[in-house]
């Protein structure tokens, strides 16, 4: 897959076609090295615009059905720290569970 | 919450030159800000000029890093960091090592605006990143403990004005931290640093400066050298540049392992860097340009002028239940004036996030500092706070607001007062979580009456070899690693950075995030078992090696 971040607000974002996405569920899985590297200079192609910095391409493998990143560091990425849930891409999660259990 | 009124403490205040130095820097970075947004400045010019202004792209988003010198603090500005931290972050800041604060969740379009608030109160972002001198730290207990020849923030602040924007030193090799402090004791990891000032007296009771230099952590650690033993007060300046323009002269610039001044002092020698900073120094004091005039001394230590303590106090710390005296055997120390105390507010109550303070929290402990402690904190490189200048009787009281925070801890010092970098949690360079494995760690070891049975064990950790964790001045270090995508933890024993500073002794292949704390413990038990009386876990392990603590660690791994 291909990440970068936003360059406004550091957000991370994931490509999916010539876009970017907020979230790693939304994002485009590259089955071949051909197609992420197209990804990748696409991508570099695109960073006159300024609106994002920094892309780059990164493992994922299929686990129980889901799309998941090899290395923890993407783990984390996609997620947010581990040590706050109410921060980060698993806020959302985070709220909808503490709403649940009110 | 009680909102006293904001208490002035005694600390440096920016004159016209500072106020329009540091205004005129957050216009012109408001500036490049926005020719970076533009297109103007590409990613690659800008980057330099952003981490410059302390600001970083992290994992998740961009880190704003703060300076707050010497770890000095008023409660205007601690509020001031509560607002900011509410208004433009997540509502929570991290107090680092460096005694600096980073708000891990900012937007690049806020950060002229949070630079402009913080001129507001005093504080900026300048050098808190980048090829330059960093933060100047000192002793967390300056001009409140007994044990020192005078307060070090006077030179300190000294240091910082001279290193703030010095032409000859804004593009080092790498970066370049500099502590000072004032006793035998160590507080701030002299050894540790690119160079280090003790304040000390010589045989004839003049005060002067000891200098070292080539400390430091990372991928290759090495303790200071003295580079001299006394240091005339009018010629310190002259000195430290002598050292630091060695430094920029003779480093390495090719290489970036080897470009910080550790790497050049232990290739040359030190006696080598002694003969090429004398040749510096005298060139320098014969320019007599840098010499500091006892005058200037004196007005910025005016600036730090001790408060005026109120005499006729008792001097026994009151009595307020169990709890309460379990806080103030560790968290209170010894104040220069009768009837006073330091005291401690560890940010690591077991299960908490080392270093970090909510914007409530800081707006409460702002509240403290008005009410108890003359409106002054301090913050420390173990990531905790110091309340410098309570009166003893007030003990109670301050222990009570505390454990309201969840802040009440009595922990100094003890296996639970861990040190954590951000780690994989937050930064782009790190390899491994910290965070979690000292959460996982203080909680093992939470039960109080362990905790003070074991006593002083420091335990430091960090996510990857740039130590910001201080693994390598643990008593138990611990290094985060990652292997093909795993994070794996490795153990160092025996390390220390106070007056008696070592480097810990690497034990040998890491654990996984599930075995560590429990290796730790086992490591924990040998000393237990082994200890003389009034032995420290260091002090054991210097005694024995580290064969029995080895086996004991990998013991169950390898079952």
């Amino acid at each position: 897959m291909l990440t970068a971040n936003r360059l406004k607000s550091g957000d991370v974002l994931y490509r999916k076609g010539a876009a970017w996405v907020l979230t790693l569920d939304a994002g485009e899985v590259y089955r071949t090295e051909a197609a992420a590297d197209d990804a990748l200079a696409a991508a570099t192609a695109e960073l006159t615009r300024n609106e994002f910095v920094a892309p780059y391409l990164f493992e994922v493998r299929e686990k129980d059905g889901r799309i998941v990143p090899v290395k923890e560091r993407e783990i984390i990425r996609a997620a947010g720290p581990t040590v706050h849930p109410h921060t980060g891409k698993q806020a959302n999660q985070f709220n909808d569970d503490q709403h649940q259990n009110a | 919450m009680l909102n006293p009124k904001p208490v002035e403490p005694n600390m440096y205040r920016y004159d016209e030159f500072d106020a329009r130095f540091v205004s005129e820097r957050v216009e012109q970075f408001a500036c490049q800000v926005q020719r970076r947004l533009s297109g103007e400045l590409t990613e690659d010019q800008f980057k330099p000029l952003r981490l410059m202004n302390g600001l970083y792209l992290q994992l998740h988003a961009y880190m704003l890093r703060i300076a707050v010198p010497y770890g000095t603090l008023s409660s205007r500005q601690m509020r001031k960091l509560a607002h900011i931290a509410r208004t433009y972050d997540k509502n929570f800041g991290h107090f680092t090592t460096r005694t600096n604060l980073q708000l891990n969740w900012i937007k690049l379009v806020d950060v002229p605006a949070i630079l402009r608030e913080l001129a507001d109160v005093e504080m900026h972002c300048i050098q808190t990143s980048g090829n330059c001198v960093r933060n100047v730290t000192a002793d967390q207990f300056a001009g409140a403990t007994d044990e020192e020849i005078e307060d070090p923030r006077p030179l300190a602040e000294i240091i910082r004005q001279w290193s703030s924007l010095h032409p000859e030193f804004v593009f080092l090799a790498r970066k370049f931290k500099i502590a000072v402090g004032a006793c035998e004791k160590d507080r701030a990891a002299l050894a540790y640093h690119d160079m280090a000032v003790q304040i000390v007296r010589n045989a004839q009771g003049r005060t002067g400066y000891k200098v070292m230099a080539g400390g430091g952590m990372g991928r290759t650690p090495y303790l200071a050298h003295v580079m001299r033993e006394f240091v005339e007060r009018e010629d310190i300046l002259a000195y430290l540049e002598a050292v630091l323009r060695v430094y920029n002269q003779d480093s390495r610039r090719d290489n970036i392992h080897k470009q910080r001044i550790k790497i050049l002092i232990n290739t040359i020698g030190p006696e080598e860097m002694r003969r090429r900073v004398d040749r510096e120094f005298k060139e320098l004091k014969a320019m007599g340009t840098l010499q500091l005039p006892q005058g200037e001394l004196d007005r910025i230590a005016a600036y730090f002028a001790p408060p005026k303590f109120e005499s006729g106090l008792s001097d026994a710390i009151p009595d307020a239940g169990a709890d309460f005296a379990n806080w103030a055997k560790t968290n209170v120390s010894r104040h220069k004036a009768p009837g006073y105390a330091i005291a401690t507010i560890t940010l690591k109550t077991p299960g908490q996030v080392p270093g970090d303070a909510t914007s409530e929290q800081m707006d409460i402990i702002a509240d403290l500092m008005d009410e108890f402690s003359v409106g002054e904190v301090r913050v420390t490189h173990e990531q905790n706070l110091v309340l410098p200048h309570v009166r003893k009787k007030d003990l109670p009281a301050i222990y009570a607001r505390l454990k309201e925070l969840d802040f009440a801890s009595p922990n100094a010092g003890l296996i639970t007062d861990i040190i954590a970098c951000p780690g994989l949690d937050y930064c782009d360079l790190a390899n491994a979580r910290s965070i979690p494995i000292a959460q996982k760690i203080a909680r093992k070891f939470e039960n109080l009456e362990r905790q003070q049975q074991i006593g002083e064990l420091k335990i430091k950790i960090s996510g990857c070899i740039n130590a910001c964790g201080h693994h390598h001045a643990g008593h138990i270090g611990i290094l985060g690693v990652d292997k093909k995508g795993v994070e794996f933890y490795q153990l160092q024993l025996g390390g220390s950075g106070a007056e008696d500073a070592a480097i810990g002794e690497i034990m040998g292949p890491g654990f996984t995030e599930h075995e560590i704390a429990e290796a730790v413990e086992r490591v924990v038990n040998v000393y237990l078992a082994a200890r003389q009386p009034g032995e420290r876990f260091l002090d054991t392990y210097r005694r024995l090696g580290m064969a029995p603590f080895k086996a004991a660690a990998y013991e169950t791994v390898a079952a």
